[in-house]
């Protein structure tokens, strides 16, 4: 039996920059960056106060005030980028079995800022540890219990096949859609809504990672803070935001004649079984990942086109990565541009995988490859193509795209254009 | 033909035992592990009861190292591998490191960790945020800290769907033999019996405020006033039934068959979708609704949801059409914990050949479920289903059968 | 509090209480010149005993000075300097 073929078609962004997807290219092709002074809130006690957010006005994107009440802004933000998905594919739910409509969403910290926000009226600012639950807000338990945003998105959709959240921490974007196509080749579902969301710009978060000095303290220059690659790098920028899906097997979108923005050709994901945040230097078992997912593809390094990056702008990341590109795709991995797009948005943990499977679709659907931004300096131990400053025509067909995680979690995606698919 | 899953080691931390014996002894005659909470001072609180794993004591086991970076599910996730993997008579080093992975399933990650760290931030400051706090109170950390604990590289995933979840990762790791990984630890072990958890727990509205420990989780019965939350649940080892064989293992059973479905949206008038979640699954273990022996209920304790549960079982195995059982009574609702651990006791049903009781429980009339109460039930148990129900709608559904 | 002497059993002490000790490693032998990796800890291990030390002692120390390749006479020196230097500002 012929292997089923899975493929996107319906792309929905809410990232750093701008609302929809169309505002995320422009971003990306343009090379800006969408970094800043964090606004939300004062940032002036933490070591980092810079971040990507985005300027969302939930009502302004047809959530009603009592979901709006009722979300975390994760789950609003993965129901917005659900529905435009939706929108995109052009499907119409009303002729499927919603038994074999299903979603995935990635996230790797949940609710936190609802927790965050919720824990100090609760608890009187941080003074009573037997925190008073008279003040609770009825859905503090849909905060507690993160799939509650798996819910949000199914009620938006219609579904009713199979729902969970992937958690694996900063590669749950890519394991949540790699999860979603497993599902409907496995015969589990004929659709998938899938993706990933996060939105953890809060004080508890950016107290965690100052804790570990792995987000950058260059507060002076916000807008160039983001600097993977560059050798002046200081740890990464938070990022928030959602990229969402539609997943469905290559002969049923053909029959309804979807536009097919890529199939998802392999996906794998390994562990380094090392350390809960450091990274073994040689890169050893995310290459595992690229050769799994290269195998499962069927493709040898040279049919990659463009290496989209985990690229977070940490020293030991970028280095690490650059040593897992050369040892699982050899000398290819010189002659093919690489870039990270979180030099431009921020790194949004859970959910950027998702957001960079959206960013690779759209360098396939454009052949043009996004830049890494702020990229002035190179790093001898990062002597790889980055694409730096500005973006790059390109022919793209076939795309890796790779993510690294707390947890020790390596994944990587190979994802194939429309010719690839169509043929 | 896929590949057949097999469970072949279990690690079990429960209310009412610490290990797989005591667990059983206690489960198989009716003992119940739900009592005041220790953990915290509740008095002040309108539920003051839960099920607390017994005797726990993580020094016993487990570094100063790993424990100063763990919260208390962790350290019981960490130990319950421990035990699985014995139970399993594998030590990791007889296996390629990549052809091991961990899927575990968790609902609110390291909740107490995390409050004390929320609480260190806003009395203290940021200054005073512990460095572990990043890893150990998400979700994925069981995951992770595992993985790093035995060695093992292979492909691995951690899942969030309440207390579906817990079969949803043991369906994850079915998934993974069946892609070849030779095996998989899996399972989950959850708690979140904090004041801070507390408080979600209490708004989620679904808590019993009943005062004595055998009057206050009550599914199927007419008192049924909402559930006792509890903590801890199983780690179990899934391993390919090549590697078994060649390894010569004693197999507890097989995951023999497993779906999900959500809920429709509430209002929307349509079916609640637990029903077809047993239809699947059963299909998808190509069984007949007569082979199944036992089914462990999800038992909400919650009057709506006891209901839809038995239409569920009734509609698929007929009016009082298999023995149904929920031993959850005696733990309390273990969230992601509370499916590894069913299933673990349903392969020890199958084991023994015995059916634990429902604790406490008269059933109403009114439910047309042949609900195992009062005294074990004896008899060859080959199959049993075990159910999963999530809040918000999650439905799992996993069918385990004798190997 | 101007007379703080950061010794070494305020490290042990610290180390303990934020990271724990590796049982194969004896804090209360000579531990002195032994390198922190040698004792068992690590980069993060590391990271949350500075702060620590920091939070303790009032003062900010600079990333650099405890490093899984310095050693407690190191460590000790860096934050005596800085407690020093804090009181001769006063």
């Amino acid at each position: 039996m012929a292997r089923s073929r899975v493929v996107i078609t319906g792309v929905g962004v809410t990232a750093p920059g701008g609302v929809g997807t169309k505002n995320f290219w422009g971003l990306l092709s343009e090379g800006r960056t969408a970094t800043r002074r964090i606004g939300s809130f004062d940032p002036s006690p933490f070591r980092s106060q810079v971040a990507a957010e985005i300027d969302f006005d939930p009502e302004l994107h047809g959530l009603s005030p009592q979901e709006i009440r009722r979300m975390d802004r994760a789950a609003q933000l993965a129901v917005v980028s659900a529905r435009e998905a939706v929108a995109d594919s052009g499907i119409d739910f009303a002729g499927t079995d919603p038994y074999r409509l299903g979603v995935t969403l990635g996230s790797a910290v949940g609710a936190t800022m609802g927790l965050d926000r919720e824990y100090r009226v609760v608890s009187d600012g941080g003074r009573k540890h037997l925190v008073d639950h008279a003040y609770a807000v009825p859905h503090l338990y849909d905060y507690l219990v993160p799939s509650s945003f798996t819910a949000e998105v199914a009620w938006a959709v219609g579904a009713q096949g199979p729902a969970t959240v992937v958690s694996t921490g900063c590669t749950s974007g890519l394991d949540s859609v790699g999860h979603a196509a497993e599902l409907i080749r496995e015969g589990a579902a004929d659709v998938m809504v899938t993706g990933a969301t996060d939105a953890p710009i809060s004080p508890i978060t950016l107290a965690c990672f100052d804790a570990i000095k792995a987000t950058t303290p260059r507060n002076d220059d916000p807008a160039h803070a983001s600097r993977p690659f560059d050798r002046t790098r200081s740890g990464f920028v938070l990022g928030e935001g959602a990229a969402m899906f539609v997943l469905e097997e290559l002969d049923s979108a053909r029959t309804r004649g979807a536009h097919i923005y890529a199939e998802i050709a392999g996906y794998a994901s390994r562990c380094n079984a090392f350390h809960m945040t450091g990274l073994r230097p040689d890169g050893t078992e995310m290459a595992e990942a690229i050769r799994q997912a290269l195998a499962q593809s069927r493709m040898n390094p040279e049919d990659i086109d463009y290496i989209n990056a985990h690229g977070s702008g940490t020293k030991q990341n970028d280095r690490h990565e650059t040593a897992a590109f050369k040892r699982s795709l050899g000398e290819h991995a010189h002659r093919t541009p690489v870039s990270s797009i979180k030099s431009m948005v921020g790194h949004s943990l859970g959910a950027i995988g998702s957001i960079e499977i959206a960013a690779s679709v759209l360098a396939i659907k454009h052949d043009v490859v996004p830049p890494t931004a702020n990229l002035h300096t190179p790093d001898p131990e990062c002597d790889l193509d980055y694409v730096p400053l500005t973006a790059r025509e390109w022919r793209t067909d076939a795309v890796l795209t790779v993510g690294s995680g707390f947890g020790g979690f390596q994944s990587a995606m190979v994802l194939a254009g429309p010719e690839g698919a169509g043929t | 033909m896929s590949a057949q899953a097999l469970v072949t080691g279990l690690g079990i931390a429960a209310p009412n035992g610490l290990g797989t014996d005591d667990f059983w002894s206690a489960t198989r005659s009716g003992k119940s592990g739900i009592g005041r909470i220790t953990r915290f001072d509740a008095s002040s609180y309108p539920a003051q009861l839960a099920g607390e794993v017994p005797g726990f004591q993580a020094e016993q086991y487990l570094s100063s190292q790993i424990r100063s970076q763990t919260d208390h599910m962790t350290r019981m996730a960490l130990v319950a591998s421990d035990w699985a993997l014995a139970d399993a008579g594998i030590t990791p080093e007889q296996f390629d490191a990549y052809d091991m992975g961990v899927v575990t399933a968790s609902s609110s990650g390291g909740f107490e960790f995390g409050q004390g760290e929320l609480q260190k931030l806003w009395s203290l400051g940021r200054r005073h945020v512990s460095a572990y706090q990043s890893f150990a109170w998400f979700y994925a950390v069981n995951s992770g800290q595992i993985s790093i604990r035995h060695g093992m590289k292979g492909p691995s995933g951690v899942v969030v769907s309440d207390q579906a979840g817990g079969l949803d990762a043991l369906a994850h790791a079915r998934r993974q033999i069946r892609g070849g990984t030779p095996v998989i630890v899996s399972g989950a072990v959850d708690a979140s019996i904090c004041p801070w958890g507390w408080a979600a727990q209490l708004a989620g509205g679904r808590v019993s405020t009943a005062e004595a420990p055998d009057r206050a989780f009550l599914p199927f019965d007419a008192e049924a006033c909402g559930h006792v939350p509890g903590e801890g649940g199983a780690i179990l080892v899934v391993e390919h039934a090549d590697s078994a064989k060649r390894r010569g293992a004693r197999a507890w059973g097989e995951l023999a068959g497993y779906a999900a479905t959500f809920d429709p949206k509430p209002g929307s008038g349509r079916e609640p979708a637990l029903h077809k979640a047993i239809e699947l699954a059963l299909a998808d273990a190509r069984s007949a609704p007569g082979d199944v022996d036992v089914v462990f209920a999800d038992a909400a304790a919650v009057p709506e949801l006891d209901r839809q549960e038995a239409d569920a079982i009734t509609a698929v195995f007929g009016p009082r059409g298999v023995p149904v059982t929920a031993p959850k009574t005696m733990t309390g609702r273990l969230y992601s914990g509370a499916g590894p651990l069913d299933v673990a006791a349903a392969l020890l049903s199958v084991r023994d050949g015995v059916i634990p009781p429902t604790a406490h429980v008269q059933q109403a009339p009114g439910y047309a479920i042949d609900l195992v109460t009062g005294q074990p039930r004896t008899g060859e148990v080959r199959t049993a289903l075990v159910l999963a129900r999530g809040h918000g709608g999650f439905n799992s559904a996993l069918l385990v059968r004798a190997a | 509090m101007p007379d703080k002497v950061f010794t070494l059993d305020d490290l042990k002490r610290i180390l303990i209480a934020g990271a724990g000790a590796d049982e194969a490693v004896d804090l209360d032998g000579d531990i002195l010149q032994q390198r922190f990796d040698a004792l068992g800890y690590e980069s993060l291990a590391l990271l949350e005993t500075l702060s620590r030390i920091e939070n303790e002692f009032d003062i900010a120390l600079d990333d650099g000075v405890l490093t899984e390749e310095s050693t407690p006479a190191q460590l000790i020196d860096a934050v005596n300097a800085v407690l020093e230097a804090a009181r001769l500002a006063v």
